[in-house]
């Protein structure tokens, strides 16, 4: 008999390493997520590699809602991970995958999760070549936590890092600041409020692989996720001893995402995104760059925000709309609402 | 965004500062205190103190719920949790908050203690209503803007007959800051004040005349966003000019002279005064805070939940006292970005969305900066 998909539940025995989780890995992850990889059945992956230069990174998902407007747990677990080996310039080509279920987590919904994945992973042009199953009491830990690593390589001539920026070059971001943020929010318990506003979650592997062919010395790339567009800014700042003013006329927020933010007292350029890229270059390559990005689809609204500057303190700093001067600082904690 | 970008546009920002440069006599200063943290942190987030004369300066004022509140209070509402084993509901701004010992709301919560962080006094009854064999408390502070949400949520659970739901009750008054200040052993070098925006609108414009009047300082009621403070700045430096001490309403589109009078009624219906409440840094105020009536006294977690916290005095060197009552900026603070900062607070000012250290540090350091390199350089 295979697994009740319908009404059935994640039990121990998924993660007893006996029959059932043979039975769980078969019907449902190797069922979507199928290719030669993951068909040897062998304890870990393997295949030949060319490249001078890989990268490799790692994220783990414990999102709650599992389930937003924009996507999921499981297409966020691979664009995630896609999107911090594209960071480097790179092409990202397998990834693993490890899951600590919960007991009594619903089949039908670990089933819908693993498809996202499948769907994400193809749209993507990746493989998931290995994972894992863990099962943990419940209580212990909320439905469904996912870590994927990732690995890719590097086309030639290109040498991206954070601590590449330089006083003088361009920033750029590649669309709006701050929805994959709200969306999150306007599902979560005890916050939920009406909204049209999707995650962005994206893989943005193919906007980079335009971006690297036609300006291969982009100087840093960095998706603004947790902390938002305000703190990658700065870690990319401290990273390469420089400071940096940005316009905050040219940075663009969804209207909903702004009027969310208003109501909730919260700053947009500290919300999470999970589809958009921040990219530093030389001010004489940034009119090509931002060429190049609007032509992608996830870079139709790029924009240059700003430029490098020397600064010893590394202070992100801004013209504000009103034309007034202020610093975006480091998010303390977590982002809370306020009450007057 | 409509009704928002309208007051944060550059064009209308410039044309008022030339009008303020121009109207500003060059051979005197202009002291102006905001009242609310609202308005601090408008000027600090959209850089308005580089669009004026260097002749104006803006006095940050006491308006930070969070920042008038002493210790001891912080320290009941983890005691209610920590010994009575309540559901506590707070807004988000307390959670950073040190208490006794530097122990924040956050700490308690990862020590064990069930704390909820609400948007509102409605999410707080429906926590009463989704745990019923558990006791829940609403950690209820603010000015008299918070005060009428949280009326409304002790007469639901009273209807509702939510017995499990309670307030403790911290919620003070705005006139009796306003006294305290003018009132001071040390008087504070104002020349007029910005008067609170949101507060305003439930009181109305009428309960701060009888404060222009006796110490003969312009009160001009000022809304939250950029361009709200730049004008009522211009208006209030035509009054200083004038020396006219009338209070004029910037916040026109809000506030009316008798403000709401559904909202007071029913506040006055809940509440009644106390006798005397302890601010953080304007000391023992007489008539100026809250207490719920008899009437509504299933509902009063002070009652319910006998707690007692230790008078705790502020970190030694900490000027969030000073900073309160105008008497100090920020970076007169020892303490300010060397031990002091969002991360490691010494003081509430530091952690509070509201707090004056909070804008300074936020917004505000590159100047700090620059003043610093310009010492060393001079010094040089």
């Amino acid at each position: 008999m295979g697994i009740n998909l319908k009404t059935g539940k994640v039990d121990m025995s998924h993660g007893s390493g006996g029959r059932a989780m043979a039975k769980l890995i078969d019907e449902l992850f190797v069922k979507h997520l199928d290719n030669a990889f993951l068909r040897q059945g062998n304890d870990s992956a393997s295949f030949d590699m060319t490249a001078s230069r890989m990268v490799m990174a790692t994220d783990g998902h414990v999102i709650s809602p599992l389930f937003f407007p924009g996507g999921d747990i499981g297409s966020l677990a691979v664009h995630g991970t896609v999107n911090d080996v594209a960071m480097m310039g790179a092409k990202p080509l397998y990834l693993s995958a490890g899951f600590i279920l919960e007991e009594g987590f619903p089949l039908a919904d670990l089933d819908r999760i693993v498809m996202s994945m499948a769907e994400a992973a193809r749209s993507t042009g990746v493989s998931i070549v290995t994972g894992d199953t863990k099962v943990v009491e419940q209580g212990k830990g909320d439905g469904v936590f996912i870590t994927t690593a990732g690995i890719g390589i590097v086309p030639e001539g290109v040498t991206i890092s954070g601590d590449r920026a330089r006083v003088g070059d361009a920033i750029l971001i590649s669309g709006s600041m701050g929805d994959h943020g709200i969306a999150i929010l306007s599902k979560r318990e005890n916050l939920e409020f009406e909204t049209t506003i999707e995650s962005d979650s994206a893989a943005l592997n193919g906007l980079v692989a335009d971006m690297v062919k036609a300006v291969p010395q982009i100087h840093c790339l960095r998706d603004p996720t947790r902390g938002g567009l305000a703190t990658t800014l700065n870690e990319l700042a401290t990273q390469s001893g420089i400071g940096m003013q940005l316009n905050e006329s040219a940075i663009p927020v969804k209207p909903q995402v702004a009027a969310a933010c208003e109501l909730l007292g919260l700053d947009p350029l500290y919300v999470a995104n999970e589809g958009k890229l921040i990219a530093i270059c030389a001010a004489q390559d940034a009119g090509n760059l931002l060429s190049v990005m609007r032509d992608h689809p996830l870079g139709k609204e790029a924009a240059v925000i700003g430029r490098v500057v020397e600064d010893r303190h590394h202070l992100v700093q801004m013209e504000t709309c009103l034309g007034g001067q202020r610093v975006v600082d480091w998010l303390a904690g977590e982002q809370l609402p306020r009450i007057c | 965004m409509k009704y928002i970008d309208e007051f944060r546009d550059q064009k209308q920002a410039r044309d008022i500062a030339k009008a303020i440069a121009r109207e500003a006599h060059a051979d005197r200063r202009y002291r102006l205190m905001e009242f609310c943290g609202g308005h601090t942190h408008a000027i600090f987030r959209y850089g308005v103190q580089d669009l004026m004369p260097d002749n104006v300066e803006f006095v940050h004022g006491p308006g930070c719920p969070v920042c008038v509140l002493p210790i001891g209070r912080l320290d009941e509402a983890m005691q209610m949790v920590e010994t009575h084993g309540v559901i506590l509901c707070t807004y988000g701004d307390m959670m950073r908050v040190p208490g006794a010992k530097r122990r924040s709301l956050i700490q308690a919560k990862a020590d064990g203690a069930d704390i909820r962080m609400v948007y509102s006094t409605q999410d707080a009854l429906k926590i009463a209503r989704d745990n019923p064999e558990r006791q829940v408390v609403f950690f209820a502070i603010g000015f008299e803007t918070t005060t009428p949400p949280t009326a409304v949520a002790i007469k639901q659970a009273q209807s509702e007959g939510l017995e499990n739901f309670s307030v403790f009750c911290n919620h003070v008054l705005t006139p009796a800051a306003l006294g305290a200040i003018l009132n001071a052993e040390t008087p504070v070098d104002i020349d007029a004040f910005l008067g609170p925006s949101h507060v305003s609108t439930v009181i109305g414009s009428g309960p701060y005349e009888p404060f222009a009047e006796q110490y003969g300082k312009p009160i001009v009621i000022a809304g939250f966003e950029p361009l709200d403070v730049m004008q009522s700045a211009l208006m209030a430096i035509r009054l200083i000019n004038e020396g006219r001490t009338a209070v004029e309403n910037e916040y026109t589109r809000a506030v009316t002279r008798e403000g709401n009078t559904k909202a007071q009624a029913l506040v006055n219906e809940v509440f009644e005064l106390r006798d005397a409440f302890e601010w953080r840094g304007l000391g023992l105020i007489p008539k100026s805070a809250l207490q719920i009536r008899t009437e509504f006294s299933g509902f009063d977690a002070e009652k319910r939940f006998p707690v007692q916290a230790q008078p705790v005095s502020d970190v030694k060197g900490c000027a969030c006292p000073e900073i309160l009552r105008g008497q100090k900026k920020p970076l007169d603070c020892k303490l300010f970005g060397a031990v002091c900062t969002p991360e490691n607070p010494m003081g509430s000012c530091m952690v509070s969305s509201e707090g004056a250290c909070a804008a300074y540090w936020s917004y505000g350091r590159h100047r700090q900066k620059a003043d610093q390199e310009g010492q060393s350089k001079g010094a040089a």
